[in-house]
């Protein structure tokens, strides 16, 4: 019997920016985007006694206090989620289970991914992208063997789970580029997409520049800036809120890893055991999910999310990506609003679209790519090189 | 303190009390590894066995020989200074004795790495302390 113990009520989202025009600190961009988010949820701040955030920029240590201070709310329960890009999804179960065993009420997942303004008074953000992920830290292991290797960022490490899947399976590089190219298409249809208005073809794709064999530039998203949040709570509340009632039906978590080096197995990823959690909990089928929305930082992680969430066997990935149409408007829509490959990947808030697309297909509000019928999401975060995994079985009432 | 850069700019191990010997026994050349009494080898170099954290392991030298179990060439340079070396292998080891390590290959034509394939360990001294690298065996 699916969970209906809490339930999403409203959301915000930001348009995706390459460069942000206007800096603002995390507190600002979270005070925004909470009022935002309360008013499409139709809740009043005063009911807000709960807090989900990621980092505060301006307040390293003791953020969810800062976020409450500058909020002005009184939280019964206040968490800083770190788990990557699964942290929105992760903070989306924390603050259902905190609802459900009665230590709040209602939640604020609030997910700023802005540059801060500079303190000489330049107005542009710009993307300053740490390379090493935090893995030079003084003690670090990877520190001591996968950055004297070269192994750094991300793509290399992505790029090694294809090699391995592909050596196992056998893939043919066009299908990956096909993730690519469907996850280009359904952007065409979500004016907030940084590729809205750039569609590509696979051979587009093949012929893109090599970065870490076998993965090529535009199998690989664009970081940007932008931001998110949502309401999170009770199914009393939900009910009188604006908009159709989001249960978090399922979810489940799961991580074994943090360096890729160490992944017990390139091909049995922790979503299988997070997905197996989440459809056990929600106790649907994977035939009843109407859309499926995955974690899309590569397209290798879209093929090996499909196998390890239980959409098709292992192995078999090739074969569903190539039967399937995963455009919002074919037969197995996927990432309905371009995913982070189509969107772009603004940091939490990156992976929080694919919560927030669950939520507006649930609610009938995608407009321009809105399914006819969907009751049934399944969405998940990773976090990390494939390490930090979180399933959610979004349900609408 | 964190990573250290060589005066070209590549990425030094960032060596401390527990890896030390690791790094030691490759300026020796020796693959140095830990081993615990009832769980086996382990890597990378930890305080306690990351099976059953017990702190009676011994240090050993094992084979330093292993096969590739997946690789990637990268072709970006993702480490500014490595980007004058591209295009590199760079690949995840199955060590014979078991663990996995990841290392830059060296001595090979990155166009001919494959899964699978035999490697050896193989030692780069660079400013205060030793690369291990990995080549075909």
């Amino acid at each position: 019997m699916a969970k209906h113990a809490a339930a999403v009520a409203g959301l915000a989202e930001w348009k995706p920016e390459r460069v942000w025009p206007r800096p603002m600190f995390s507190l600002e961009a979270c005070a925004e985007l909470a009022a935002l988010a309360l008013a499409d949820a139709g809740i009043e701040k005063g009911e807000v006694d709960g807090l989900c955030i990621g980092g505060i920029y301006e307040s390293p240590l003791f953020g969810p206090s800062a976020a409450a201070e500058y909020l002005g709310i009184r939280a019964n329960f206040a968490e800083t989620v770190d788990l990557g890009g699964a942290t929105s999804a992760g903070m989306l179960w924390r603050a259902a289970a905190a609802i459900e065993v009665g230590a709040c009420e209602t939640v604020l997942v609030l997910c700023p991914s802005v540059p801060p303004p500079r303190p000489d008074g330049a107005t542009r953000g710009k993307m300053d992208f740490p390379i090493y992920l935090g893995g030079d830290a003084w003690g670090s292991p990877q520190g001591a063997f996968e950055i004297p290797a070269g192994l750094v960022a991300a793509t290399p490490s992505f790029a090694m789970v294809a090699q391995r899947y592909m050596a196992r399976y056998g893939l043919r590089e066009e299908t990956l580029a096909k993730i690519a190219a469907d996850a280009r298409y359904n952007a065409q249809f979500n004016p907030d997409a940084i590729f809205y208005g750039k569609p590509i073809t696979i051979d587009d794709v093949m012929k893109s520049r090599r970065v870490a064999d076998p993965l090529k530039l535009l199998e690989i998203v664009m970081p940007c800036f932008g931001g998110g949040a949502l309401v999170v709570t009770t199914p009393e509340r939900a009910a009188r809120a604006r908009h159709r009632p989001v249960f978090v039906a399922g979810f489940g978590e799961h991580l074994t890893h943090k360096s890729i080096s160490y992944a017990p197995d390139l091909l049995d990823n922790p979503i299988r055991v997070a997905a197996e959690r989440a459809f056990r909990m929600a106790g649907v089928s994977h035939a009843a999910i109407d859309v499926v929305q995955p974690y899309d930082c590569f397209t290798i992680t879209v093929l090996v999310t499909l196998e390890n969430a239980g959409f098709c066997g292992k192995g078999e990935g090739e074969r569903f990506v190539s039967e399937h149409s995963l455009r919002w408007d074919g037969d197995f829509p996927l990432n309905t609003h371009g995913g982070q490959l189509g969107a772009g990947q603004a940091g939490t808030a990156g992976g929080l679209s694919h919560l927030t697309e669950a939520v507006r297909q649930l609610q009938g509000r995608a407009t321009g790519r809105q399914l006819a019928k969907c009751d049934l999401a399944y969405a998940n975060g990773t976090g990390g090189m494939m390490a930090e995994q979180v399933a959610l079985i979004l349900q609408g009432a | 303190m964190g990573t250290r850069h060589d005066s070209a700019g590549r990425p030094l191990p960032l060596v401390n009390a527990t890896t030390k010997p690791h790094f030691d026994a490759a300026r020796e050349r020796r693959f140095a590894m830990q081993r615990c009494p009832r769980d086996g080898f382990f890597f990378y170099p930890r305080s306690r066995c990351p099976k059953c954290l017990g702190d009676d392991w011994a240090w050993e030298t094992a084979s330093g020989r292993g096969a590739v179990y997946s690789f990637t060439v990268d072709r970006a340079g993702h480490v500014p200074a490595l980007a004058k070396l591209v295009p590199y292998a760079i690949a995840i080891v199955e060590l014979d004795e078991g663990p996995r390590c990841t290392a830059r290959l060296v001595d090979c034509d990155v166009e001919k790495v494959h899964v699978g394939m035999r490697l050896e360990a193989a030692y780069e001294d660079v400013e205060g302390g030793t690369v291990v690298h990995f080549r075909p065996a």
